[in-house]
């Protein structure tokens, strides 16, 4: 079983209120130095055997498909374990 | 004319919506996600609540229901849909509309009544309003900040596809005032305040949202 990882994130010129009161929340809580925080969403997408280049362009569909609105957010797609960043696309 | 109201699982205005529609003078017919079917209706109206949870994003899991798939190719035909707060984020989930929805700027749900202006009554669902009508009618989300980018928001103010602006102050952070919203045939309107909530005196801020709902008659079968 091979594991896919999408995450998908608001671009950055759409406005994050949840990222923003998380941020406004810190100070609260003693930390200092946090300069913005955005909140996404971290999808991990079990595959029966092998990843293979068309299973991953089917992950890319789904991912643009269902798992982002290409509207308001940008996604990322990685293999985990593997240490190359992900193809990120709008 | 015969008007279906889908219910999604998490649909909280369905019924307002039927009784809305009755008041305005149709016969209202209850159409259930699951199905693959319009029943036959003139027109359809997406309600507002919390479809599926509002699970991933607001719509995006309703919009691949079965309904849904009759109701985007009936649009494309010029069927009359008006979705209403969930039902606009539905559209925008759907393609049929423009732009999205996200949450409110200042984080809050907001549950007021709400100044508007119908600024494009050429809709069969605006079309009983005089131009520039302003009325007052139920605001109530949390995810009802529109954006677009400018470009599509300037297609938009150039086309009069801007249906409603908010009045007296921006209530979610909604670009430029928007409230709602047509596609380019006009057939298709998202709408973020809730007119059906607005259709009695006996209860909400009076009767400025029934016009929504008694407008169909005459620009349908003109």
């Amino acid at each position: 079983m091979a594991r896919v990882v999408v995450d998908v994130m608001l671009k950055p010129e759409i406005l994050d209120p949840q990222g923003k009161a998380v941020h406004g929340a810190l100070p609260r809580l003693g930390f200092d130095g946090v300069a913005d925080v955005r909140q996404g969403k971290r999808f991990e997408i079990d595959l029966d055997g092998e990843v293979t280049e068309e299973r991953l362009a089917e992950v890319h569909k789904i991912a643009e498909t269902l798992l982002s609105n290409p509207v308001i957010e940008d996604y990322a797609i990685h293999i985990e374990g593997d240490a190359a960043p992900g193809k990120r696309r709008a | 004319m015969k008007i279906g109201v889908v219910t999604f699982p998490g649909s909280l205005d369905d019924v307002d919506a039927q009784r809305a529609v009755r008041l305005g003078g149709n016969e209202a017919v209850a159409l259930w996600h699951g199905d693959h079917d319009l029943q036959g209706v003139d027109a359809v109206v997406l309600p507002g609540g919390f479809s599926y949870g509002d699970y991933l994003r607001c719509g995006a899991i309703s919009r691949f229901s079965p309904v849904m798939t009759e109701v985007i190719a009936a649009a494309g035909r010029g069927l009359p849909v008006l979705g209403i707060c969930n039902g606009f984020q539905i559209l925008c989930e759907s393609h049929l509309l423009p732009g999205a929805l996200i949450r409110n700027d200042h984080r809050k749900f907001v549950c007021r009544d709400q100044r508007l202006r119908i600024e494009n009554n050429r809709t069969p669902w605006t079309s009983s309003y005089d131009d520039r009508a302003e009325i007052t009618i139920v605001l109530k989300n949390g995810e009802g900040s529109y954006v677009a980018d400018t470009e599509t928001l300037d297609r938009l103010e150039g086309e009069g596809r801007v249906v409603a602006r908010y009045l007296d102050g921006n209530p979610n952070g909604s670009l430029r005032d928007i409230a709602g919203i047509t596609n380019e045939a006009g057939n298709v309107v998202g709408l973020m305040p809730h007119p059906e909530h607005a259709i009695e005196d006996l209860c909400g801020p009076g009767t400025d949202g029934l016009g929504f709902f008694t407008g169909l008659v005459e620009k349908t079968f003109a």
